[in-house]
């Protein structure tokens, strides 16, 4: 047995003919920040939703702590501690800010259907336990002003954080980030680089990102994997990445070939 | 086995005039993904023009059809201006009840008495019937003129979606309304001819219905209507040979439920079958299967 | 320390709007309310219930629905069925009659529902209305097994039990549970299916069971209102349940605002006001230019209000604290 958080073993994910992620694999070690890049296409995101049981790999295991979770449903993989955000943000926007977050949180509360149509005392302290819970963590992503607004109503950049916010909510072990920079300026992703360790600290997240801003990749994770064309085709750290040959390949098209964009 | 036969040619007469009003549902919803519920209405509208073309105005059979055709394709045409186009960009809802809404006041509206009148009325045959017996199967002129009329249009509908330049247009809209406005296509009149046509088609399946099932009344066009728009579905909807496909089905199904079972019974069987369909390919028998982007 | 609950805008509501239902009952009592004018306002209650469980459906948990006139019949023809089995039941027959109602409808609810609650918005939409038309073909030929449930012809004997006290007190009944249900754990969850189902599931919420929950509940709803229908007008024919009944139920909802309590209730006790009470208030003269007015207010409705009365709004006073605006 190895002390990985979470080990992928040959995956594979074919759509008809096309084959989207290919024999992959990746471990990522308990308290690490790992960044998953590679080409517009290359199948990242494939991999996130393989790995949260939105869609079912042809073959290959994905173990999150010694336990194959292939077959399992979103909300199962939920419960057990991976959580995620989308690449296009995905939020409830017709709730409110608050109930965004706090609907995150809704399987651990033990009262059910009847204590929540009589108001029971049991449904009132859960209720308030959920709703302190879900403020501290808005009051972290410096969204606590806005806990009425419908999340649709939010600007671009609270969306993003309001979506982390909502994913931290069931205290997850592994955190997985798609493109959590995409569409900001500079300054806005200096900030999110800090409170992505700082949150990774105060909550021992361990985080798989995805990512195309290599300020970011090269900036917080400690391990990066590359993808092209449904394949790992390089691991290691930053610094050996950014010298790997077929790494530059994949980016930049083979020298002299036909580089498709 | 002659009996089978027969009744089998009774189903598909029903599942012809189907196919004329589902063609309708189904270019309407493929186009602005609307359930137009008026469509069964403006069915009735068709068979009541034919009615006053033959009984009261005397015209020929075949300029009945056309008469039919024409007042329904400008209502089709109206009722898409007036009551649809003002809520495209509103929630999809709205423009169901708005058609609930128009389909409700067709019915009623058509029903006083200085319009067509509540009551049921005998559809004058334009000729006399008469059977043909082939191999021990009857087959009268008045199915003969059915199937005649039906395919005939079945087919110009689709010569003209695939080989014309306004079919390539409405294939277009019906993928993407931005990227055909950018392509310089005009869409709402695009929408609007989808309309017109679906409509139209509807009026003669009316006139159609008329001479094959000879009554008629305002509210006669609720059923039918739901049948055809089954049979889009059934099919797949948006696809037009799915809802020729699928209107057959229905006619022969609802057709053999009722000599084979039980004439109670007629309406359940092609539900339960639109039901197990859906479950087991929920995009209908030739529809394309749609997975969601994550 | 314990904290004293605060009395909230809700109570008082409550409170006044119980007043005013006892004052109404009073009248009746006292004889100044013509039975015409009575069954009406039964009539109205039932709609509320009935369209209550089909909002739970559709304006909350998003899941298109033209069956649910299916449902209001399955309620009404078991509840009839039981107080004719038990004659003798006096105050109990119509109580034990309604929770079978609910309980047969909620059955069928489940079976029904777990199958073709995989299908999507419209799709779903067509296989409940396919659902509907094979339960009114079902009526029609309900007499082949309980010959009392008359088929086609209709079933006819009926004890009126059902009541102006009944309704309301079901009908408030009702409003708070669904106003308790929707602003707790269970109800965002239910919302956020809506909003974004995929999401949901990523979020840790079990989707299918969630509605199916809803689904059971809304239809349970129905099933209710069937049965004080069943012993309200003492006669039942399937038509009263066929599809053109389930699109009643959806104008109500959608007019009223999807997602909307005090929408569904405003929208539902005016359209069975205005639609029965004109019935008596016109001339027969113009009665048939009723049906002809009201799609037309329906399109108006539609083109100005797309969203419905109410939106998604609620009355401040049907919030809870957490809910409210500051």
């Amino acid at each position: 047995m190895t002390n990985n958080l979470l080990e992928i073993k040959g995956l594979t994910k074919a759509f008809g003919g096309l084959v989207a992620v290919k024999d992959f694999f990746l471990q990522i070690a308990p308290g690490t920040l790992t960044g998953l890049i590679g080409p517009n296409g290359a199948g990242k995101t494939t991999v996130f939703n393989l790995i949260t049981g939105m869609i079912m790999p042809t073959s290959g295991a994905v173990v999150f702590q010694g336990r194959d979770i292939v077959g399992l449903k979103p909300f199962q993989v939920y419960r057990l501690g991976i959580s995620r955000t989308f690449q296009n943000i995905r939020l409830f926007g017709e709730l409110s800010v608050l109930d965004n977050v706090r609907v995150a949180y809704h399987y651990r509360s033990d009262a059910g259907l009847f204590d929540a149509l009589v108001r029971s005392p049991r449904f009132r302290d859960r209720e308030r336990e959920i709703t302190e819970r879900a403020r501290e963590l808005l009051s972290l992503l410096g969204l606590e002003l806005r806990e009425r607004e419908l999340a649709k109503n939010l600007p671009y950049g609270e969306q993003r954080r309001l979506e982390i916010a909502r994913a931290l909510m069931a205290e997850p072990k592994l955190l997985l980030l798609d493109e959590p920079a995409a569409g900001m300026n500079p300054a806005e992703v200096g900030r999110l680089m800090e409170l992505i360790l700082s949150l990774k600290e105060r909550f021992k997240l361990t985080i798989l990102l995805i990512e195309h801003q290599m300020k970011v990749v090269m900036g917080i994770c400690q391990q990066v994997a590359v993808m092209d064309f449904g394949e790992l085709i390089a691991e290691g750290t930053p610094a050996e990445i950014q010298n790997n040959s077929r790494v530059i390949e994949a980016y930049l098209g083979r020298p002299g070939g036909a580089g498709v964009a | 086995m002659t009996y089978f036969l027969q009744q089998l040619i009774n189903g598909l007469q029903l599942g012809f005039v189907y196919a004329l009003i589902a063609l309708g549902y189904t270019m309407v919803y493929g186009i602005v993904r609307l359930i137009n519920f008026a469509h069964g209405d403006v069915f009735m509208v068709g068979a009541y023009l034919g009615f006053f073309a033959i009984a009261s105005w005397r015209l020929p059979f075949p300029v009945a059809i056309v008469v039919a055709m024409v007042g329904c394709a400008l209502l089709g045409v109206l009722i898409e201006r007036l009551a649809y186009k003002p809520l495209r960009r509103a929630p999809r809802i709205s423009s169901l009840i708005t058609a609930i809404g128009v389909s409700l006041f067709l019915e009623y509206f058509t029903s006083l008495k200085f319009v067509f009148g509540p009551y049921f009325r005998a559809y004058p045959r334009p000729f006399a019937v008469r059977t043909y017996e082939l191999a021990g199967i009857t087959i009268s002129n008045i199915q003969i003129i059915v199937f005649g009329v039906a395919l005939v249009l079945m087919v110009a509908l689709t010569l003209f979606v695939n080989r014309t330049k306004t079919g390539l247009a409405m294939r277009a809209v019906s993928f993407d309304h931005q990227t055909a406005a950018l392509m310089g296509i005009n869409v709402n009149n695009v929408i609007s001819i989808t309309f017109g046509i679906g409509a139209a088609l509807a009026g003669a399946g009316g006139v159609l219905y008329g001479i094959a099932y000879p009554q008629i009344n305002p509210f006669m066009g609720i059923m039918p209507g739901l049948k055809a728009f089954v049979a889009a579905v059934l099919g797949g909807i948006g696809i037009i040979p799915g809802a020729m496909l699928g209107a057959v089905i229905m006619g022969v199904v609802e057709k053999l439920t009722e000599v084979y079972i039980s004439s109670t019974l007629r309406d359940a069987g092609a539900f339960a079958i639109l039901i197990i369909v859906l479950l087991v390919r929920p995009s209908g028998l030739l529809g394309k299967k749609q997975k969601e982007k994550v | 320390m314990k904290k004293v609950r605060e009395i909230g805008p809700g109570w008082w509501a409550l409170v006044i709007i119980v007043f005013f239902l006892l004052l109404l009952q009073g009248l009746i009592i006292a004889g100044l309310v013509n039975p015409y004018i009575q069954t009406i306002l039964c009539y109205a209650g039932v709609v509320v219930i009935s369209a209550l469980g089909l909002n739970l459906i559709y304006g909350y948990t998003g899941q298109f629905s033209l069956g649910h006139a299916a449902f209001y019949g399955i309620g009404a023809y078991t509840s009839a069925l039981i107080t004719r089995l038990l004659p003798g039941w006096g105050f109990f027959a119509l109580p034990l009659g309604l929770v079978a109602g609910a309980l047969v409808a909620g059955v069928i609810a489940f079976l029904i529902g777990l199958p073709i609650l995989r299908l999507k918005s419209d799709y779903l939409g067509i296989a409940t209305l396919g659902f509907g038309m094979i339960m009114n073909v079902l009526f029609k030929n309900s007499d082949k097994v309980f010959k009392v449930m008359g088929g086609a012809a209709g079933m006819r004997g009926i004890a009126r039990l059902t009541t102006f006290l009944w309704v309301a007190v079901i009908a408030v009944l009702a409003v708070v549970m669904l106003r308790n249900l929707v602003f707790s754990a269970v109800g965002r969850a239910l919302v956020s299916i809506r909003e974004d189902e995929l999401a949901a599931e990523a979020v840790g919420i079990d989707s299918t069971r969630y509605k199916t929950l809803g689904f059971v509940i809304g239809c349970m709803l129905a099933g209710i209102a069937g049965g004080l229908y069943a012993h309200l007008y003492t006669y039942l024919n399937p038509d009263n349940f066929d599809f053109l009944k389930s699109i009643d139920v959806l104008l109500i909802v959608v007019i009223g605002g999807l997602g909307s309590i005090s929408g569904t209730v405003i929208a539902g006790v005016g359209w069975a006001l205005l639609l029965e009470g004109l019935r008596i208030v016109l001339p027969s003269a113009v009665q048939e230019w009723r049906m002809v007015v009201y799609p037309l207010v329906l399109i108006v409705i539609m083109l100005v209000r797309s969203g419905g009365i109410m939106g998604r709004n609620e009355f401040d006073f049907l919030k809870p604290a957490d809910y409210r605006r500051r």
